[in-house]
Formats: C-alpha cells, sequence, structure tokens
C-alpha cells in the first residue's frame, strides 16, 4: 500500500488543494479557460478557485449553467444587447433582463460582492433585490444600461453597508430626484468610488460633503452638473487623496478669494491621475487646473465645448498624458497642440460637437489627425470622428504610428469618398490593416468596395472586433472577411449590400465567434432559416419591425450559445 | 458704418418692396455667367486657400442621385443611429447648445459662407437694415454681394446671401420687410453663385 501511495506521489500527482491554489493565482480568463481544458483535475481547480466571471454575452449562456461550474463566484460581469443598441437600432425591451441572474446568484452566490453590468435591462425591483439579498455586497457599475431610475439607486444607498463602488455610467435612468444621496447613513464610511455624472437632479450638497469627509479612502469621485466650482472646492480639500476627479459645472462667478481657494484645493491634489466632468468649462477658470495636471494620464474633455486657445494652454500643463478625449471644437490647431505637449499619448477620442449637422465646416480633419501622429508615435488606440478624410493622410499616419490596435474613423457623411481625389477610402484601410500587424478592433468608415475587405481578410490576422457601415460592393466582401481574419469574434454590419451567400459563407465561422450583427442589408427570412437549420448551435434571431417586408430580415442577430434559443424573446424576436 | 453711395439705391429698391411677399424661388431660370468663370483668378484668397473644402459639396451633388436623398442644401434625411454615438452624449451635446444658446442676449445667429474654414456669429440686432447687415458680411467674409433686385435677386457677385426661416426653408437676404426677416432669420450662409444658379435662382 505504502509503495503504490509513494508511486503515485511520484508520479506528480498533487492532492486538490494545492492545485487548487495554483491555478487559484491565475487571473486572466483565457488562461483560467485553457488551463481548465488540461485534464478533469485541472477543469475541477479551476472551477473551484475561480471567483471572477466575465460573460459577454448573457444570452450564450444560462445562470443555472453558470452557478452549477462555478461555487464560488464574487465578482460577475455581464454584458447583455448588441452595441448597435446604444444607437437605437435595436427596440426596447428586447431583452437582457438582469433579473433571472439576481435570482440564481441569491440562491448560489449569496456572498456576491461586485456586479457590472453592461448594455442589461436593469429594473429598480433588480436593484431592491440586489440591495437586499446580498449582505457582503460592496460594488456596483452600470454602463448603457436602462429600466431604473434614482428609487433604485436609492435602495442600494440605503441597504448596502459595505458599499465600496457606486458607479453609474451614461446609463439611460429616470432621474426622479437627487434624494437618492442622502440615503446612505450617517455611519457608513466604506465607500471608495462614487460616479454620479450621469444623473442631472441636484443632490443635497451638505449630504456629500458629509459623506466625503467621513469615507476616508475615497479614491474616486465623479459628481453631476448640479455641483458648482464653489462647492467641487470644499468637496476635494476634503479628499486630496483623490486619484480620479469628475467636476461639475466649471463655470460661475467667483470672487478672487474664491478662486484662490480652489487653486489651492487643486494643487493639494497631487494623486490626481483622471480628470473628467467640466461642464461648460470656460477658459477664465481652466487655469485653477493647472497644478493639479502634473501627473495626469487621463483627461476626458468630451463635455467641454473647448476652443484650440484654451485647449492648448491646457495641454502645456498635461506632459504625462496617455490618454485623451475631446470635442472636436478644439479644431485642427487643438490636436496640433496634442501633438506638440503630450509625447506621452496613448489614445485619443474627438467626439463631434455637431454630429448631425451637416452644412458646418468645421470640427477636425486629416491634418489635425496628421499633427497628433507625427507627435504622438506611442498612439494605439484611436476613436475620430470627422467630415473629410483623404487617403493619403491615413496612410501617413498608420507609418508613424503602426502600433495601433484600436482604430475607429467615422467619416460622417456616409459613403464619402477621399475628398480630394473623390475615390474610395479602401486604400486608406488597407494601409491600415497592412502596417498595424496589431490591429484587434476596427471601424470602418467613408466610400467603401468590396477592395477594402480584401485587404482586411489578407492582412488583419489579430482582428477581433470590426464595425462596417454604409460599405462594400457584392458578397465577396464580406465572405472576404468571414474567410480570413482568424481572430474574428464580433462582426457588426449596418447598410451594406451583403446578402444570404454572405451571411451563409460564415457558417462554420460563426460557432468561433462571440456574435454578428447584420441590419438594413440584403439578406432574407430564408436565409437565416437555412442558417438556423445548419447550425443548431447558434442562435439565429430576427427581429421584426413593423411595415417590414416579410421576406426580409432586416435586422439579424446571430450568436453562439450553449442555452439554447431564448426563453424571454419578445413577440418582436424571431429565433429561427 | 458708412453707407455708401452703391447702397442707397439698393436701400430705395428694397424699402419700395418692402410689402412684397415671395412664394417660390425668386428670380428668373436663365444663366448667362460666363463672366463669372473668367472670374476665377478674382476671387478672394481665403476662397482659393480653402479651395479644397468645395468638394465635399461637389461630390454631395453628385452623390445625389445615387443616395437617391435631396440634394437642397438644408440637411438630408437622418439616418437612423448615424453618426453611431450613444443617446446619453447626444442629449448632452443637446443641452450644452441649450445653454450656450440660453446665455446669449442678443439676436445671434450663424453665418456660413461656402468654402469658408468656419462660421461666424453676428447679433442682428446691431443692425438697422439690410445694406448695413450687408456691409458687415461684405467686411467678414471680404466678398461684394452684387446689385439686388427684386426680380433677379443678387447680380454681379460670387456669393448670394441666403437665411434659413423659422419654417427651415432657405430664403434669399433682402426679399421681406426688415423687421419681419429679423424675428425669422434662424441662420445666414452666403451660398457660392454657382451653387445658387443650380437652384434656378436668377443671378
Amino acid at each position: 500500500m505504502k509503495e503504490a501511495k509513494r508511486k503515485k506521489e511520484a508520479a506528480g500527482t498533487f492532492p486538490d488543494e494545492v492545485l487548487e491554489r495554483v491555478v487559484g493565482m491565475i487571473k486572466s480568463h483565457k488562461d483560467r479557460s485553457a488551463a481548465s481544458l488540461v485534464c478533469k483535475d485541472w477543469f475541477n481547480a479551476e472551477r473551484w478557485s475561480r471567483a471572477r466571471v466575465f460573460i459577454g454575452n448573457c444570452y450564450s449562456v444560462s445562470p443555472e449553467i453558470v452557478t452549477r461550474r462555478f461555487p464560488n463566484i464574487r465578482s460577475v460581469t455581464l454584458k447583455g444587447k448588441p452595441r448597435f443598441s446604444d444607437f437605437n437600432l435595436v427596440p426596447p425591451n428586447w431583452g437582457a433582463d438582469v433579473h433571472a441572474w439576481l435570482a440564481a446568484f441569491a440562491d448560489k452566490y449569496p456572498f456576491l460582492e461586485e456586479l457590472r453590468l453592461k448594455r442589461m435591462t436593469v429594473s429598480d425591483e433588480s436593484l431592491e433585490f440586489l440591495a437586499s439579498y446580498f449582505p457582503n455586497f460592496r460594488a456596483i457599475s452600470l454602463l448603457s444600461c436602462d429600466g431604473f431610475s434614482t428609487d433604485g439607486i436609492a435602495a442600494i444607498a440605503t441597504h448596502c453597508k459595505n458599499l465600496v463602488e457606486l458607479d453609474i455610467q451614461e446609463n439611460d435612468v429616470e432621474d426622479r430626484s437627487g434624494s437618492w444621496l442622502s440615503c446612505f447613513p450617517e455611519n457608513f464610511t466604506s465607500l471608495e468610488i462614487l460616479n454620479f455624472a450621469n444623473l442631472n437632479s441636484e443632490v443635497n450638497f451638505d449630504c456629500l460633503e458629509r459623506l466625503v469627509s467621513r469615507c476616508k479612502s475615497f479614491k474616486v469621485l465623479k459628481v453631476n452638473k448640479s455641483i458648482n466650482l464653489e462647492q467641487l472646492q470644499k468637496l476635494i480639500s476634503h479628499a486630496p487623496q483623490l486619484v480620479e476627479l469628475g467636476s461639475g459645472t466649471f463655470t460661475q462667478e467667483l470672487t478672487a478669494n474664491q478662486h484662490s481657494e480652489l487653486e489651492n484645493a487643486f494643487s493639494n491634489c497631487k494623486n490626481l491621475h483622471t480628470l473628467s466632468g467640466l461642464w461648460e468649462a470656460k477658459a477664465l477658470y481652466l487655469p485653477v487646473l493647472y497644478p493639479a495636471c502634473t501627473n495626469l494620464t487621463f483627461l476626458n474633455l468630451s463635455y467641454a465645448a473647448l476652443g484650440s486657445g484654451e485647449f492648448a494652454s491646457l495641454l502645456v500643463h498635461c506632459p504625462r498624458l496617455r490618454r485623451l478625449w475631446v470635442l472636436d471644437t478644439v479644431e485642427d490647431k487643438g490636436l496640433e497642440a496634442v501633438g506638440s505637449h503630450c509625447p506621452l499619448l496613448e489614445e485619443l477620442r474627438v467626439f463631434p460637437y455637431d454630429p448631425f449637422d451637416q452644412e458646418i465646416i468645421h470640427g477636425v480633419t486629416e491634418s489635425g489627425f496628421l499633427a497628433v501622429s507625427y507627435g504622438c508615435r506611442r498612439l494605439h488606440y484611436v476613436l475620430f470622428f470627422c467630415r473629410q478624410m483623404t487617403n493619403a493622410a491615413v496612410a501617413t499616419i498608420v507609418k508613424n504610428c503602426p502600433d495601433f490596435t484600436h482604430f475607429r474613423l467615422c467619416i460622417m457623411d456616409p459613403g464619402q469618398p477621399d475628398y480630394l481625389t473623390n475615390e474610395p477610402m479602401d486604400e486608406a484601410f488597407g494601409a491600415v490593416v497592412k502596417t498595424c500587424t496589431q490591429l484587434q478592433r476596427l471601424a470602418v468608415s467613408g466610400l467603401l468596395t468590396d477592395l477594402t475587405f480584401e485587404y482586411i481578410g489578407k492582412y488583419a490576422k489579430n482582428l477581433e472586433t470590426l464595425s462596417v457601415a454604409f460599405a462594400g460592393s457584392s458578397d465577396w466582401g464580406m465572405q472576404c472577411v468571414l474567410n480570413g481574419c482568424p481572430k474574428l469574434r464580433k462582426l457588426e454590419i449596418r447598410d451594406c449590400p451583403f446578402g444570404n451567400v454572405a451571411l451563409l459563407s460564415g457558417l462554420e465561422k460563426y460557432e468561433s465567434m462571440r456574435s454578428l450583427w447584420m441590419s438594413a442589408c440584403n439578406v432574407t427570412m430564408n436565409g437565416c432559416r437555412l442558417l438556423a437549420r445548419e447550425m443548431p448551435r447558434l442562435n439565429v434571431e430576427v427581429i421584426k419591425e413593423e411595415g417590414s417586408e416579410d421576406s426580409q430580415a432586416n435586422k439579424v442577430y446571430v450568436y453562439r450559445s450553449v442555452a439554447g434559443p431564448r426563453r424571454d424573446a419578445p413577440p418582436f424576436v424571431l429565433t429561427l | 458704418m458708412e453707407s455708401g453711395m452703391a447702397y442707397e439705391k439698393d436701400d430705395l429698391m428694397i424699402n419700395l418692396k418692402a410689402t412684397e411677399l415671395r412664394l417660390g424661388l425668386p428670380g428668373t431660370e436663365e444663366e448667362t455667367n460666363e463672366d463669372h468663370h473668367q472670374d476665377q483668378s478674382s476671387l478672394s484668397s481665403s476662397a482659393l486657400k480653402n479651395r479644397k473644402r468645395h468638394s465635399p459639396e461637389i461630390t454631395r451633388e453628385e452623390k445625389s442621385d445615387h443616395d437617391g436623398e435631396e440634394t437642397a442644401p438644408p440637411a438630408k434625411a437622418q439616418i437612423v443611429g448615424w453618426p453611431p454615438i450613444r443617446s446619453y452624449r447626444k442629449n448632452s451635446l443637446q443641452q450644452m447648445k441649450k445653454s450656450e444658446a440660453a446665455e446669449i442676449s442678443g439676436m445671434f445667429v450663424k453665418v456660413s459662407m461656402d468654402g469658408a474654414p468656419y462660421l461666424r456669429k453676428i447679433d442682428l440686432r446691431v443692425y438697422k437694415n439690410y445694406p448695413e447687415l450687408l456691409k458687415a458680411l461684405e467686411n467678414m467674409f471680404k466678398f461684394t454681394v452684387g446689385e439686388y433686385s427684386e426680380r433677379e435677386g443678387y447680380k454681379g457677385s460670387d456669393y448670394v446671401p441666403t437665411y434659413e426661416d423659422k419654417d427651415g426653408d432657405w430664403m434669399l437676404v433682402g426679399d421681406v420687410p426688415w423687421d419681419m426677416f429679423m424675428s425669422s432669420c434662424k441662420r445666414l450662409r452666403i451660398m457660392r453663385e454657382s451653387e445658387a444658379r443650380g437652384l434656378g435662382w436668377g443671378v
């Protein structure tokens, strides 16, 4: 017996506890997935030791399957609706309701601590449920969600005694009042992250001030527009250790005394690396920020309509900037300043101030983008809204910055060619995929033929996410992408001439992808039925809209799932 | 502002027509503007420098057929979900512009000029009549407005002053009484004469 045991040990089997401990140290989801495939022991070690789960498509799996496999989850991230729902392409009441998940978690994960939701429907009842059934609950983050009001947030504030994080970002939330803030108990001190920039209602400032004073570990504070400069000064004086600050409205008639108090408050914030908010920021008040900008790595000015002058003056003080979000009111001159003053820049997002006004001839152009590329060689993430672009400019930009991982270019007039040569923008995106070998995410725009997609299929070997609108000439384009991009996970297409042949050419591909979205293309119901029949492990859903032809499949959403067809689909979602 | 000799006549003419309201496009269909083509060299320097900016306008017109959308200079039909901007951001932008507008007392309207890189804003209340307004625009954008006639609109210039009224229609500046203009003008656009011609406006 002893010999047999010694032999077994010599063969290298670990006791379960040790294996679990070791596998437990693996943080990355991908690595954990890989480890779980090694053998049954490793599969079990992984599932027992896992504390965080990320579910990129809430319908790809069911709460039952998740809770059965992973018994000890403390943190859940869930994403729901297709991304184009952000742009009103998905009708309301489509689904992705979190409640069924919460019910399952209350049963199996009563010690749940964190919940991060993106594009999910969350009702006030769900938030109340969350606040009541999870005594250890610490962190909630809601991004681009809908279905709840400030009453639900009040429930969280009232009942979650150990809350560390309350992050409400860019949601469609019904803002009934600011009274939720007054629901935090007076003896509550654990809060470290509070973001209520999304909400407009005025909060009780005294309550807020007391809250910030007594929570000694406050790291992130992002207030809403109702907070003025004088109030902001008081808040940051109580929390000079802040690492991220989102200001309120950045304009107010201040006395000289108030002005210098504000400046002092900012200069005491030595740890600030992220700054946002700055609604209605006026040139006059920006200088108070300067002393706080030295260590700034992320500056979000996308809600402040600054001109090039005051923007450039601000940038001089931000030499360590790595991420920058701005409005195109800063114009090319502002972008030149970026190129001059921010050599460490890695991410740039330029949003349009007048996205729907087509006669305006201002904003940013290819020259601004070029200027940034000459000065910021480490740039690897760009989101750029503009009204004109050239193939030559893009080719130069990627030559200057070959490390792009995320290239999202939005030429706002659909189907617009190179404005100098009048040619399609094929060569621009060709240059991007040929030069930027690490490209993971691409969004294309402008006048594009199938050639663009030939390039993408041929060169974009690391591409994971592709967004296409008003582009392509025929099925061939989409086929090139489906046949060519081995790492493709998410493909979203709107208003393109791709039909059934293209859709069906991806039969084997879709099981290796998270999802496919096609709207206003040339796909028919029959094409979708064929896909559904051939690939039983895919959910092929068609969103039927009133007034659309019966044979056309105007909005198609295809995704892999181990949970089978949806059981909560509304009448206008047909599962084929 | 001095009113030059050239304006007295216009002043009279415009006043005489003060009570006449227009329906439909003013002016004749016929165009004989070879003279204008020869004048390329006399284009203001700003227009020359910004020659490149003319292309988007042209392309849009050329594309209009294959887009199936209207070619009228005012905004084309908006496409659902385009440009791709989240509702939250869209709503915030709208609010920003509202408060920007509310701050301003006065009757500020935007003025755009075809070929110019950026827009200007003027306070209509500063001017008492059309000649003053036109003179100010001429100074601001360095062009000349030509001679106004009720029948033929503006003659003798590369540019035509137009405005968008409360109904969203594009009108020729000078047709309605000044007070009516002041209360109905939402924005101004100094249109290139070649484009105005394309719309059948007699210039």
